[in-house]
């Protein structure tokens, strides 16, 4: 007996972690949900989602009801066996590669020295459930839908990748948690030092998750809805979650290996130390701004309802009070890493939103031509010039971060820069439209 | 159009890797293809090789129903037609029985005939941008253009009541006497949709992405365009510049300074800037006309019961969307004998084929978006 608590004592930190994932993502799924379309209400001059509790608050709530008992249509003449499992496949997946994802110094459920690898080969299995769940609709949309979401993941994950070696390099190790330590001891976020890497990381981004301005496979004036077309109720809902958790993978990979991780803005910088105060003063305005508004709802129960939130609210910002103080000094790091984390790859997301509801949409010829005449060059040479400032100005440890590295990086990211306008301009030169017929 | 486009384009080349073409149906259910038309798409891959658009899904037989009506009755049905264009239909409509009547609206009718017109105008050309933009993939203009199409909405629905099919005219003038803000409703207008403009062209006219969906998509040569008959901005963007407006000039129009702009390629970007442009120039006619609204009855006396003497007229507008005629044969009854209706959308879906050929399919809604089409009017 013993012996198998023995054997189970180091991971039940893990299991919890795990647990804790895969019954929060889903509410948080629903949340980024309702924030993208408070986000596009904003840009679109309306108010957005405001019935369902106050301000909408309760709207994915309200969704994932909707989704959940609605009827559950397979077409007569699908593969029953794979229409079934494909958005399984999707799903799990996407939820799988969060485990190597250090999302606090002490919240990752598996620190695996291959972490970033794993990361990609499991998100990247993802495809499978799109491609299997578009043929076994047996449909015309559904099947060109598949095919455009294959051909575009493959051709932009290879630009991803390459943008993420830029990263490792610097890094010199693939453990996530190490990635993020790495950063803190060089003082500056990997973004600083490889800013072209992360933007080519973000627009890649961007096109692997089928977001707009990429989001060819399910251009719904098109393409009805891509792959999911012949989806309803609780099969699409799992295609839905796997879209969403993707961007958090997406949005948590760039953080991890661009933007710090779990580190607050300047970390080493002591002058700087008043920023750990802006998270429990944020938690604080949104509490105001919470009991500011309650008394101006209409139904007793949603003044109740924003009541409450407003005073979560206030609890998270007691919490990320409390550990400022110097008793709870072991706590600091963690709980404010994780708000650190979140913050950033909310920020992140918020870029893809605002991007969506920005530019018009590529077409797919444009979309391929993009990512290999131009994300994919640029992405290499961007990680040759990396490693020939590195070889140049070899630090001392891994990370180390002299004046003389960061001026020969300086140097490569620009020398990137140039073959990046150079490869701009003799596209434009070559981009001869297709002209129908005459 | 069935059997006449296999000449049209002897040059296009069909299967390069002599794979199985496979034939798409867009519609009539699709989402892009506003309203009810329906696409017979033969694909080589992912390229059109050919096409067919069927129509007819909201036939409602609007020429037969002519018949059995008296001329004032009728008049409702004409904004049926185009319903995102009803006070430019109506226009049509009441001079050409006017014409058949040999009687004429007096001016301070056609004064504010005019006004109505061209925001009318304004409103279906930003109905046009929103849905087109959508299409190509951008959300956000299709909810800053219907903010300002409420807005002249609002000023139809003061004026006549009703916000879509508006009935606004009458044959001889007009049933309403202006109320007493128009003026300032639409000078308030005019002075914030300059800025709205500029929004609008911030998000497109220099994006890269737009530029790419629409430069050298859909191209049609000036002699295409007139040998298919296509007029209004499809046509000026092919660089004609022909617009009745100016050419056979109606309503109040000879009074007013205004541009025709034209485009030199032919293409989706450039009937783009065309209806741009002419959101601009029907803005400065608003403005051009507030200033000096005349004075004076605004019905003719035409008498209650309409009987036009023995013949038959034809007489055309400027609709948002192109030519829109009216052949009106009478008996000396009071019901027409026969009201042929000559709608601009009908005739420039002619040219869908033409245009649409060895593009790729995400290019298909772009071009049927720029056609600028309401089904109601293809259809009638």
């Amino acid at each position: 007996m013993n012996a198998l608590i023995e054997f189970f004592r180091p991971h039940l930190l893990p299991l919890l972690y795990a647990l804790v994932i895969v019954a929060v993502l889903p509410l948080i799924v629903g949340y980024i949900v309702l924030v993208e379309r408070k986000v596009m209400a904003d840009m679109q001059a309306r108010l957005g989602p405001m019935r369902v509790g106050p301000h909408g608050l309760l709207q994915p709530i309200a969704d994932a009801v909707k989704l959940l008992i609605k009827e559950d249509i397979i077409p007569e003449n699908a593969d029953k066996m794979l229409f079934w499992a494909a958005p399984l496949i999707s799903v799990t997946a996407a939820l799988l590669a969060l485990a190597a994802m250090p999302i606090g110094p002490k919240f990752q459920i598996a620190d695996l020295n291959i972490g970033l690898l794993f990361i990609l080969g499991i998100s990247s299995m993802g495809i499978f459930g799109i491609v299997l769940g578009g043929w076994a609709s047996n449909s015309h949309y559904s099947l060109l839908g598949a095919l455009r979401s294959a051909a575009q993941l493959v051709s932009y994950e290879t630009a991803a990748g390459m943008a993420l070696i830029s990263g490792l390099l610097l890094a010199g190790t693939l453990s996530m948690h190490r990635i993020v330590e790495i950063q803190a001891g060089a003082g500056v976020w990997f973004m600083f030092l490889a800013p072209v890497g992360f933007f080519i990381y973000l627009v890649a981004s961007i096109a692997e998750t089928n977001r707009a301005p990429f989001d060819l496979p399910e251009a719904e004036s098109e393409l009805v809805a891509g792959y999911m077309t012949e989806y309803s109720g609780f099969r699409w809902s799992l295609y839905f979650l796997a879209e969403y958790v993707n961007m958090i993978v997406v949005g948590s990979i760039a953080t991890t290996i661009f933007l710090g991780g779990w580190l607050r803005p300047f970390p080493n910088v002591n002058a700087l130390n008043f920023l750990d105060a802006f998270p429990p003063l944020l938690m604080l305005v949104l509490a105001g701004y919470c009991f500011y508004r309650t008394p101006k709802q209409p139904v007793k129960v949603q003044k109740g309802f924003l009541a409450a939130v407003g005073l979560l609210c206030l609890a998270l910002a007691g919490v990320l009070g409390v550990v400022l103080a110097p008793a709870a000094a072991a706590f600091k790091t963690p709980v404010h890493g994780t708000f650190w984390f979140l913050l950033k790859v909310f920020l992140y997301l918020y870029v893809f939103m605002w991007l969506r509801f920005t530019l018009p949409r590529y077409r797919f010829d444009q979309l391929m031509k993009l990512g290999w005449h131009f994300m994919l060059p640029v992405a290499i040479v961007n990680v040759m010039a990396i490693a020939v400032a590195l070889v140049l100005h070899r630090p001392r440890e891994a990370g180390g971060l002299d004046w003389g590295l960061g001026a020969s990086l300086l140097v490569s990211n620009a020398g990137t820069l140039i073959v990046a306008a150079y490869l701009a301009a003799v596209g434009q030169r070559r981009a001869s439209p297709v002209v129908g017929g005459a | 159009m069935a059997d006449t486009r296999t000449t049209s384009f002897p040059n296009v080349e069909t299967t390069v890797l002599g794979a199985d073409e496979i034939v798409i149906n867009m519609g009539p259910q699709h989402p892009s293809t506003h309203g009810v038309l329906r696409v017979k798409l033969k694909l080589d891959g992912e390229k059109v090789v050919n096409s067919e658009c069927v129509i007819g899904y909201l036939h409602r037989g609007v020429e037969k129903i002519a018949e059995h009506r008296s001329y004032q009755q009728f008049a409702p049905y004409v904004d049926r037609m185009d319903y995102v264009a009803a006070v430019s239909n109506g226009l049509g409509y009441c001079e050409a029985v006017e014409k058949l009547l040999g009687a004429e609206a007096p001016p301070r009718a056609r004064v504010i005939r005019t006004i109505l017109t061209e925001l009318q105008r304004i409103a279906s050309h930003l109905l046009w941008l929103g849905t087109h933009a959508l299409d190509i993939g951008a959300l956000t203009p299709l909810f800053y253009c219907f903010r300002e199409r409420e807005e002249i909405l609002k000023i139809f629905e003061k004026y006549c009541g009703a916000r879509l099919t508006t009935h606004a005219f009458r044959i001889g003038g007009l049933q309403y006497e202006a109320y007493d803000e128009l003026e300032k409703d639409v000078e308030r207008f005019c002075k914030d949709f300059e800025h709205k403009i500029a929004e609008y062209e911030d998000l497109l006219t220099q994006n890269r992405i737009w530029l790419g969906r629409t430069k050298g998509i859909g191209v049609l040569t000036a002699q295409q365009a007139i040998d298919l008959g296509v007029t209004g901005p499809v046509l000026r963007a092919s660089g004609v510049k022909w617009d009745i407006r100016k050419a056979m000039p109606y309503a109040a129009y000879d009074q007013y300074k205004f541009e025709i702009p034209t485009g030199r390629n032919g293409d989706t970007y450039d009937r783009y800037l065309v209806r741009v442009e002419e959101m601009r120039q029907s803005r400065l006619i608003c403005l051009q006309a507030i200033q000096n609204i005349p004075a004076g009855p605004i019905m003719a006396r035409i008498g209650k019961v309409l009987k036009p003497p023995v013949g038959e007229v034809y007489h055309s507008i400027e609709a948002p969307k192109g030519e829109l005629g009216y052949y009106i044969v009478s008996d000396a009854t009071i019901q027409p004998y026969r009201v042929r209706i000559r709608p601009p959308s009908f005739v420039n879906l002619q040219a869908f084929d033409t245009m649409v050929r060895g593009h790729l399919v995400a290019d298909v809604v772009a071009i049927i978006g720029t056609i600028d089409i309401v089904l109601g009017e293809v259809d009638r």
